[in-house]
C-alpha cells in the first residue's frame, strides 16, 4: 500500500439549476480503504457518486486520481478516451439493479469477458478460461457460464455484476447500493463475499448506501450526508458508535435492535 | 426519351448528386468511416436498394455500363428492375458480364470474377451499423467508433463460439477496414470477405433508410474479425456447381421437389453461364439444355 491517496476530492458542488445535488465536498481516499457514504433517499449520495465516476459532469470543484504510472490526473481534464479506458480497466462500477450494469443478452461468460476484449485479448480459449475462474470465484457455478443473466436469480446477477467488474483488476470500484432490493439471506452472503474480495485485492471501494449495516460490515471510513451536505465523516465504528450530529445520532439510533 | 417532360440524367436533380458525391469522397478518405447524408425518397420502397441505387445515379455517366446483381443473379426482381431503372432515366448500356460492367450494384454478393482497376461495385446495406444489435444507441455507437472502442463485437464472436462450438456468423460478418473501422460488410455472406481485402476496385455502400454512405477504395486492407484460437473461415461446399461444375464457389441450394431432392448451384448466375459456354458441365446439367445453347 502506498502513502499517497488514491482519489482527491476538492470542493466538488452540482447544482440542478438552483437545487443542490451535493456541495463542497472534500475527501481523500487512500488504496484498500473502503468508504461508505450513507444518508437518506434524495440527501445527493448517488449524484456524489456520479460525479466522482466521471458519469455526472460536476458544477464546481476537482476530482483528481492517481492513475497507474503514479502521476496525478484532473478527471474532468483528460479527454473522453482516456477517462472511458480508465473507467473499463482501472475501475469498476456496481449498479444497484445489475440489468444495468449488465448485457442481458449476452451469456454470463461473455459478460465477464467483455473488459477482457475491450482491452485487446484475442485468445477465446484464456478469455473463456479466466471468466470462469471469475465466475468460481463469486460462487456461481462454472457451468452457468453459457446462460444468459436473465436465468439468474437476483443475488446471482449481482455477484456476475460484480465479477464482470473486477476481471481487469481494477483499484478502485464505485458501488451504488450493492446489496439494494436483495433479501436479506442474500444480501449477507453478498456482503460477505465483497469484503473477502475487498480484502484479497486491496480494492478502493466508494460504496453508497442507506444501509448502515452495510456500511457497518464493509467500510473503513464513513461519510454521512444531508441535503447534500456531508454533515459528519470518519472512521466507522466512531461515527456509529458516537455519532456526534443531531442527524448521525437520529439515524444509528433508528436501527432496529434484534 | 421523347420532348415530353423527362428525367433529369440519372433521375436525381444535380444538387442531390453533388451532394452524394461529396458524402462519397468523404467516405473514400475515412475508409469505413459512416458518413450520414441526406437521403432521398426513391421510387422503390425502402429494403430494395434506395441506398444503392442514390450512389449509383450519383457516379454514372453516360458512358458507364452498368450490372446490377441481387444475389449473385442478373435475373430477379430487384435486379431486372433497378437495371431497367436506369435503361429508362440514365439511357446507359447494361450488361450481365462482371468483365464488361464499370459499375456493379448488388445485393448481397461479390461477383466471383477477380473485380479489375476502374470498376465500381455499390452495395445496397439495410443496416449499415456493425454494432447495432449489441449496443441500440446511435449516440453510444458513434462514440464507439470515434474512440476504438470494439471490444463489443468480439462480444458477439464469442458468444457465438460458446454456444455453437466455432463462429457462426455466416452474413455481415463484421470487418476491421484500415486498421482503423471497423464495418458491416452488408450482408454478403462471409465467403465473400477475402476479396474485399486490397481490392482494385472501388467499394461504396449506400444505406438509403439509415441515411449512411461508406466506402473501401482499392488496395485497403480489409481484415474480418476472429480469436486467435478461432481464426476466420469462410463456407466450403463439398460438392461442385451441379450445371458447371465449379468447385470454390459460393452455391446456392435449390430444392427440386418435396421428396427431398436439391441441387447446388452457382449463385453468381454470369459466371456459372460463362463457364457452361466454355464447356463446363456439372452433374445436373441436362444435355438437351446444352445442345440449344
Amino acid at each position: 500500500m502506498s502513502d499517497l491517496p488514491l482519489l482527491k476530492v476538492n470542493n466538488l458542488s452540482k447544482f440542478y439549476g438552483s437545487r443542490i445535488g451535493c456541495k463542497d465536498v472534500s475527501f481523500e481516499l487512500w488504496p484498500g480503504e473502503v468508504l461508505a457514504i450513507v444518508g437518506e433517499s434524495g440527501s445527493g449520495k448517488t449524484t456524489l457518486l456520479n460525479c466522482l465516476s466521471t458519469r455526472l459532469l460536476p458544477s464546481t470543484g476537482s476530482v483528481t486520481y492517481r492513475m497507474r504510472d503514479e502521476t496525478y490526473r484532473d478527471l474532468y481534464h483528460m479527454n473522453e478516451a482516456e477517462r472511458r479506458f480508465l473507467m473499463r480497466t482501472d475501475w469498476g462500477f456496481v449498479h444497484q439493479n445489475p440489468a444495468d450494469g449488465l448485457r442481458m443478452s449476452v451469456s454470463a461468460g461473455a459478460n465477464v469477458g467483455e473488459r477482457l476484449m475491450a482491452v485487446g485479448d484475442r485468445n477465446y480459449g484464456r478469455i473463456r478460461q479466466t471468466a470462469a475462474d471469475w465466475l468460481s470465484r463469486v460462487e456461481i457455478a462454472e457451468d452457468r457460464i453459457d446462460d444468459q443473466p436473465r436465468s439468474f436469480s437476483g443475488g446471482m446477477r449481482q455477484r456476475l455484476q460484480i465479477a464482470r467488474n473486477l476481471v481487469t483488476s481494477p483499484r478502485l470500484v464505485f458501488m451504488d447500493e450493492p446489496t439494494g432490493g436483495l433479501d436479506v439471506s442474500v444480501q449477507a452472503r453478498l456482503l460477505d463475499l465483497l469484503r473477502g474480495l475487498v480484502n484479497d485485492l486491496g480494492l478502493a471501494a466508494i460504496v453508497v448506501t442507506h444501509d448502515l449495516a452495510v456500511a457497518r460490515l464493509l467500510s473503513h471510513r464513513m461519510m454521512v450526508m444531508k441535503d447534500g451536505h456531508v454533515i459528519e465523516q470518519g472512521l466507522t465504528d466512531r461515527v456509529l458508535d458516537d455519532p456526534r450530529e443531531r442527524y448521525t445520532q437520529l439515524l444509528v439510533s433508528s436501527i432496529l435492535q434484534v | 426519351m421523347s420532348e415530353l417532360a423527362a428525367y433529369n440524367f440519372a433521375y436525381l436533380d444535380e444538387q442531390t448528386k453533388r451532394m452524394i458525391r461529396r458524402a462519397i469522397l468523404k467516405a473514400i478518405a475515412i475508409p469505413g468511416y459512416q458518413v450520414p447524408f441526406a437521403s432521398r425518397e426513391m421510387p422503390m420502397p425502402y429494403g430494395w436498394g434506395t441506398g444503392g441505387v442514390q450512389v449509383t445515379a450519383s457516379i454514372i455517366g453516360p458512358d458507364d455500363v452498368l450490372k446490377v446483381i441481387d444475389q449473385g443473379a442478373d435475373d430477379t426482381t430487384n435486379a431486372v428492375s433497378i437495371r431497367a431503372f436506369f435503361q429508362k432515366v440514365a439511357e446507359v448500356a447494361v450488361t450481365t458480364h462482371t468483365g464488361e460492367a464499370t459499375i456493379i450494384q448488388t445485393r448481397h454478393r461479390i461477383p466471383e470474377e477477380t473485380l479489375k482497376e476502374g470498376q465500381v461495385l455499390v452495395y445496397q446495406v439495410p443496416i449499415p451499423e456493425p454494432l447495432r444489435f449489441l449496443e441500440p444507441r446511435e449516440t453510444e455507437t458513434r462514440k464507439m467508433h470515434a474512440l476504438e472502442e470494439y471490444g463489443l463485437m468480439h462480444v458477439k464472436l464469442y458468444e457465438d463460439i460458446a454456444r455453437h462450438g466455432r463462429i457462426a456468423t455466416t452474413y455481415a460478418y463484421p470487418v476491421k477496414v484500415h486498421g482503423r473501422y471497423v464495418m458491416d460488410p452488408s450482408p454478403t455472406p462471409k465467403f465473400d470477405n477475402p476479396k474485399m481485402h486490397r481490392s482494385e476496385a472501388l467499394q461504396l455502400f449506400g444505406a438509403g433508410r439509415e441515411k449512411r454512405i461508406y466506402a473501401v477504395p482499392p488496395h485497403t486492407d480489409v481484415v474480418s474479425l476472429d480469436f486467435e484460437d478461432h481464426p476466420f473461415e469462410i463456407q466450403t461446399f463439398d460438392k461442385p456447381c451441379a450445371l458447371c461444375g465449379a468447385n470454390h464457389v459460393y452455391l446456392d441450394e435449390i430444392v427440386l421437389d418435396d421428396g427431398g431432392k436439391r441441387m447446388f448451384v452457382c449463385s453468381d448466375t454470369d459466371f456459372c453461364e460463362t463457364r457452361r459456354a466454355e464447356g463446363h458441365t456439372g452433374e445436373m446439367l441436362a444435355p438437351s439444355q446444352e445442345a440449344a445453347e
